[in-house]
């Protein structure tokens, strides 16, 4: 097989529901690529779209409009038990009838492999995923956790041309989803197969992902690996989903070379990449981590702007300081804790804050 | 003395029980250990010897009563169980408009219907008359007073019982559990024949229970719909009761049939109550 056939294709897929007599668009049209071997998120806010996109990926849904291919192969209208991908359910779905053993086995009884194979292969399978000697537990006897994995080698030992995992660690607490996430990760390098993860967790699929969708309103934002979403968001939206970020709007002042000097207020003057005329209103970011505080005027050719402090909250590892513009923008910045944990400036304090012109970026 | 108030919440309907219940049946089991007649008055003798007389005299009518019911039973599943997998996953939110229909019967009175049901079924009635008429059946045939009259009147009047309990269960399957059999390559048969049955056979279980027990004793069905050939066990009950005023056999005739359906559940139960069905089903 050439290298360059991606795992799933989509294009142009829209799918709509009828309920309550209107019209309702899930998706509105989208298309992507994801890679052989690649970990793809699905990211977005709850009714965004995506277990729609991931439900017509595994054949549960048909498309309204729009193709779906696996492996350059058109399976638009193929049924899920004819297609070479398995999911794993938000909810597990594990058949609360068979014990562990028989629910791992069950896609390779059905596909007729014989049975010394099916005993290698469900054996090996229970080893990856850490649950030797749990074959005879059935899924109500386990734990959240264990279930999790259960449902993790039902589907892995068919061995997949890709796996689809809906928000799989959504039910599991703090603690167990982190470990999972690593757990997940692990397998997933250990076994090469796809992995197209749906999340609305952003730390999640920041963290996982070697490229991720983030999705709104029926449609992708953006798509890109972790750090340029994180860095470069496209979009207000992401920019607002992702992570904590401010979100500055003014007026373009002049233009000098490829940074457009923008005005907010009297001593403000922020420097961003991008393309306006003077006059035109921008929107911009900045991260809240690559904003410097101080109460001298920081040195020339840095983004300034002045503010008052307001809520001074203490994190732990980092400080996170709300300071209000003269506008009443509200901007965060985080400060590394420092060695004496000492604070640089106290509520009601004016302060300047700056950052350099690279670490913004103006929205569309 | 808080965790006492479930019981005391519990006592009336244990009196219910005691007195309705245990009461009349400990009431029966010593009348059918009696001798006597109506005139002469009944004396208790531990005569173990009524229900061997009854059981000999009446082993046909009670041998019919447990053919008749199972065969109904096994219709009723039949029959029932696409109706209940129809209302449970095809209805949609037309399902307790359906389930309301299943009901619909019950507003009338169980003997009115089984009546109602005589009517249609006369030889000149609406249906084999019209049906006679048009030339389609012989002049000559009949239902009424018939093996299959009866054994329908105990299907249509029990079948409710049969479905809802199976639409309880199915409706408590999980579609995301059906969906992934779909995903993990089952076709639609396998897949129906690997989780939604299994996952349905404790509904199937209680609708058998609900079905057979009340088909077997049943006396208005083989009374209105049936001819001198379809006694059922019901039936003997009544005369024997009702007729004759002979209550020690009466009574040793429901202890007979009571025993029996009891040993009949317990097999049934161990059958399939138990891991075997669905061990077989995980296969
Ligand atoms: N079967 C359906 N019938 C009608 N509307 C649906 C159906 N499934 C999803 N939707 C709607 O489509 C939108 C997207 O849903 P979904 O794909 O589940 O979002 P997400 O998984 O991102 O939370 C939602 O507004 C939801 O209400
Ligand atoms: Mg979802």
């Amino acid at each position: 097989m050439p290298e360059d056939v991606p795992a799933i294709e989509l294009d142009g897929v829209v799918k709509e529901y009828l309920a309550h007599g209107e019209t309702v668009q899930a998706v509105k049209g989208v298309s992507l690529t994801i890679g052989e071997g690649e970990f793809f998120s699905l990211l977005g806010p709850s009714g965004c779209g995506k277990t729609t996109t991931m439900r017509m990926i595994a054949g549960f849904e048909e498309p309204t409009k729009g193709l779906v291919k696996l492996l350059g192969q058109d399976v638009t209208n193929v049924p899920p038990n004819k297609r070479d991908i398995n999911m794993v359910f938000q909810s597990y779905a594990l058949f609360p009838h068979m014990n562990v053993w028989e629910n791992v086995a069950f896609g390779l009884r059905r596909k007729k492999v014989a049975e010394a194979e099916i005993k290698q292969r469900v054996g090996d399978i229970l080893e990856i995923v850490d649950l030797t000697g749990r074959e005879k537990r059935r899924p109500r006897e386990m734990s959240g956790g264990q279930q999790q994995r259960v449902a993790l080698a039902r589907a892995l030992v068919n061995r997949p041309r890709a796996l689809l995992l809906d928000e799989p660690l959504g039910a599991l607490d703090l603690k167990l989803r982190q470990q999972m996430q690593t757990e997940l990760k692990r397998i997933q390098r250990e076994v090469g197969i796809t992995f197209v993860y749906v999340t609305h967790d952003q730390s999640e699929a920041l963290t996982m992902s070697d490229r991720i969708a983030v999705m709104n309103d029926g449609l992708v934002e953006q798509l890109a690996d972790p750090r340029e979403i994180y860095e470069r968001p496209a979009s207000k939206f992401v920019a607002g989903f992702i992570g904590t970020s401010n979100l500055l709007s003014g007026t373009v002042d002049a233009v000098d070379g490829d940074l457009l000097v923008v005005r907010l207020g009297e001593h403000d003057r922020i420097l961003v990449p991008g393309q306006a005329a003077a006059g035109d209103t921008v929107d911009l970011t900045v991260r809240p981590e690559k904003i410097t505080i101080s109460t001298e005027r920081p040195e020339a050719g840095l983004s300034m702007v002045q503010g008052t402090v307001g809520e001074l909250t203490y994190l732990g590892t980092y400080n996170s300081y709300a300071v209000a513009l003269a506008d009443g923008t509200e901007i965060t910045v985080f400060q590394q804790n420092a060695i004496d944990s000492s604070t640089t400036a106290e509520r009601g304090d004016t302060v300047w804050l700056s950052w350099r012109p690279q670490h913004s970026y103006t929205l569309s | 003395m808080r965790r006492w108030t479930p019981y005391w919440l519990a006592l009336p309907a244990w009196l219910w029980l005691a007195i309705f219940l245990v009461v009349p049946i400990a009431a029966m089991a010593s009348v059918s250990l009696t001798t006597g007649n109506l005139i002469d008055g009944f004396t208790q003798t531990f005569s173990v010897s009524n229900y061997s007389d009854a059981i000999a005299k009446y082993s046909t009518q009670l041998v019919r009563s447990l053919v008749y019911g199972g065969v109904a039973t096994v219709i009723m599943l039949v029959l029932g169980y696409p109706v209940a997998y129809w209302i449970a996953f095809k209805a949609g939110h037309r399902k307790s408009m359906f389930l309301f229909l299943l009901l619909l019967p019950f507003f009338v009175s169980f003997v009115l219907r089984t009546i109602s049901w005589g009517f249609l079924l006369a030889d000149d009635g609406i249906l084999l008359g019209t049906l006679k008429g048009w030339g389609v059946l012989p002049q000559d045939f009949h239902v009424l007073a018939t093996t299959v009259a009866v054994i329908g009147g105990l299907v249509y009047n029990f079948l409710p019982f049969m479905i809802l309990p199976i639409y309880v269960a199915l409706e408590r399957v999980d579609p995301r559990v059906i969906e992934a059999s779909y995903d993990l390559y089952a076709s639609r048969l396998s897949t129906f024949r690997r989780v939604v049955l299994p996952l349905s056979l404790p509904g199937v279980f209680a609708g058998v229970l609900m079905t057979f027990v009340p088909a077997t004793a049943d006396p208005i069905n083989a009374q209105v719909l049936g001819g001198t050939s379809n006694t059922m066990i019901g039936n003997i009950v009544q005369t024997e009761y009702l007729v004759n005023n002979d209550y020690p056999t009466a009574s040793a005739i429901s202890f007979t049939l009571m025993a029996v359906l009891l040993i009949g559940i317990f097999i049934y139960a161990r059958a399939l109550g138990t891991e075997n069905v669905l061990e077989a089903a995980a296969r």
